[in-house]
């Protein structure tokens, strides 16, 4: 019996549920059309008007549509269990606390993984048009994993909070928008220009970007610190998911 | 030989906020127990339950089960427990195979596919085990939890309501199942049908407002009951002085008539005084004489109502 006990045969119930029900391939629908339309689309990604070898279209708007998406994916993770009282099924089967959380975030980080992998078409259409550049690819993928990491456990957290899934959902919309929102210029001057404490929160602001940490693993930049930023991110996220699914688990 | 206690609960105390849901409840359960939790609604049967299966953490006192504490050895305690919560909750999108590996899976069980089939043989779910969970009746489903609760053969089985809302074929499969399995488990179940104590439980435990009142037999708890060997006595023509003569018996608590002819005689010892009785009436005309055996029913709303009132 270790910390994780359990968690092996969580993350398989997890990532078959996906596939299970119509939702799974919903999500992924939606996904790669709207991946796909913001990539080529000539108002924002411009893909075949740039006459680049490039991704950076593809990865430039993955943040927008994470966004929204994972948590549509992240929802149901512990709202549903704590609605239908599974989750009282759960916890007195010999499985960890732990081992059922990362059982259930590997699945649901696993299932986003399957999501970026179905936009390899972009890919070839890249390797066709010209020479990319296959490390900033590499990276660009890595980068968008972990952003997908950071959001859905973010979302699960909230998932965690309430019973309802629609509450969850809006919450961790909230959370990944102000979260995304911290290094953009325009929020990163309003809070520049507030006296006294101006600078610092800058500072600050700007080391909590998850747009800055992101676009250099876009850029090909695949430097320590960012990975320690959404390592700590998520782990962050998930310890007090964690710790706050213990309080309320029987509520 | 004294059987092996596999369930040893003392002095358990939870509290919600002002609200204490148990309130120092002590009792013991040994293998071949089947351990009947009565109670009216919000009583804290569900809470202690949830107790003694790690789910939810007591704010005092101490519970063991096979020698492993709740607290410090709870995964320990969660394998040897099969607990069938309130409403059987399982995960609707998967089928019955499906999910019963999930559980078996998470219980480490050896051989899986040998675990399924006998769980699967002893709750009759051959018809429905390619079925999704959700399309399955109540009864079905209530089985499905059963299933899971047997699935690695646990030494402790505790049932939250098994057989609420069944219809009366299936509470007897069920009430059957529980007595085949009993031999060399504890099983504790709650519910609220006092039947299914008398048939199926060889100890019984009330509780009201996370207190505990009883603990005893079944049998026992008949006979405390305050209309456990009433006699009720229907004779052909009134006759005043049998019934003043049979009221003035040192062991008669009173006699209530129903109508002139019709009485009944509660005994102030709960004894059986049949035989005075038939020998008061001799060679007089009845029409019938019978005693009756104290039902569970009656000493459950004297004890909780006066608890609750």
């Amino acid at each position: 019996m270790s910390r994780y006990t359990g968690l092996k045969a969580v993350f398989k119930r997890e990532f078959r549920g996906y596939f299970a029900t119509p939702l799974g391939y919903i999500f992924l629908v939606i996904f790669l059309v709207a991946g796909g339309w913001l990539t080529v689309s000539r108002d924002f990604g411009q893909f075949l008007e740039i006459r680049q070898a490039s991704l950076t279209p593809f990865f430039s708007f993955l943040p927008h549509i994470f966004v929204m998406l994972v948590p549509a994916v992240a929802m149901r993770l512990w709202a549903e269990e704590r609605k239908t009282g599974t989750v009282e099924l759960l916890f007195t089967l010999p499985i960890t606390l732990e081992g059922s959380y990362l059982g259930k975030f590997l699945a649901g980080w696993a299932f986003l993984g399957v999501a970026l992998l179905l936009t390899f078409p972009v890919v070839i259409w890249v390797a066709v048009l010209g020479n990319p550049d296959w490390g900033t690819i590499a990276t660009g993928y890595l980068g968008s994993f972990l952003l997908a990491g950071a959001f859905l456990a973010i979302g699960m957290l909230f998932s965690a909070l309430t019973k309802n899934q629609v509450v969850s959902f809006i919450l961790s919309v909230a959370a990944s928008v102000s979260l995304l929102s911290l290094g953009l210029p325009q929020v990163l001057e309003f809070f520049g220009n507030i006296a006294f404490v101006g600078g610092y929160l800058e500072q600050i602001f700007s080391a909590l970007s998850l747009f800055d940490h992101f676009h250099s693993l876009t850029r090909g930049l695949l430097e320590f610190r960012v990975i320690a930023f959404f390592a700590v991110l998520i782990v962050g996220w998930l310890g007090c998911g964690m710790m706050l699914l213990n309080q309320l688990k029987a509520s | 030989m004294e059987s092996e206690i596999l369930v040893d609960v003392r002095n358990i105390k939870k509290s919600f906020g002002p609200i204490k849901a148990v309130d120092d409840i002590s009792f013991q359960v040994k293998r071949g127990d089947i351990f009947g939790f009565l109670g009216p609604n919000g009583a804290g049967k569900s809470t202690a339950m949830k107790i003694i299966t790690c789910f939810l953490e007591q704010d005092s006192g101490r519970v063991t089960v096979a020698g492993h504490d709740t607290l410090t050895d709870s995964l320990a305690v969660r394998q040897k427990i099969g607990y069938l919560p309130e409403s059987a909750p399982a995960y609707g999108e998967m089928t019955v195979t499906g999910f019963l590996k999930f559980v078996a899976e998470a219980r480490c069980v050896a051989d899986i596919p040998a675990a399924i089939a006998r769980v699967v043989e002893m709750t009759g779910l051959e018809r429905v085990v390619h079925q999704t969970v959700e399309t399955l009746s109540k009864g079905f489903k209530r089985r499905v939890g059963l299933a899971q609760a047997l699935i690695h053969d646990p030494e402790v089985l505790i049932l939250d309501e098994p057989t609420d809302g069944l219809d009366p074929n299936q509470k007897a499969l069920v009430q059957d199942l529980i007595n085949r399995i009993a031999r060399n488990k504890a099983i504790i179940l709650s519910t609220h049908i006092l039947d299914e104590v008398e048939r199926v439980c060889n100890r019984a435990l009330i509780i009201s407002r996370g207190q505990m009142l009883v603990d005893s037999t079944p049998r026992d708890l008949m006979a405390r009951a305050g209309n456990h060997n009433v006699i009720r006595l229907v004779v052909r023509e009134a006759d005043k002085n049998l019934a003043d003569q049979i009221a003035a018996r040192d062991w008669c608590e009173r006699l209530v008539r129903h109508t002139e002819t019709d009485w009944e005689i509660f005994p102030k010892d709960r004894a059986n005084h049949l035989n005075d009785v038939m020998a008061m009436v001799a060679g007089k005309e009845i029409e019938s004489i019978a005693i009756q055996e104290g039902r569970l029913e009656e000493l459950f709303r004297e004890i909780t109502e006066g608890v609750c009132a």
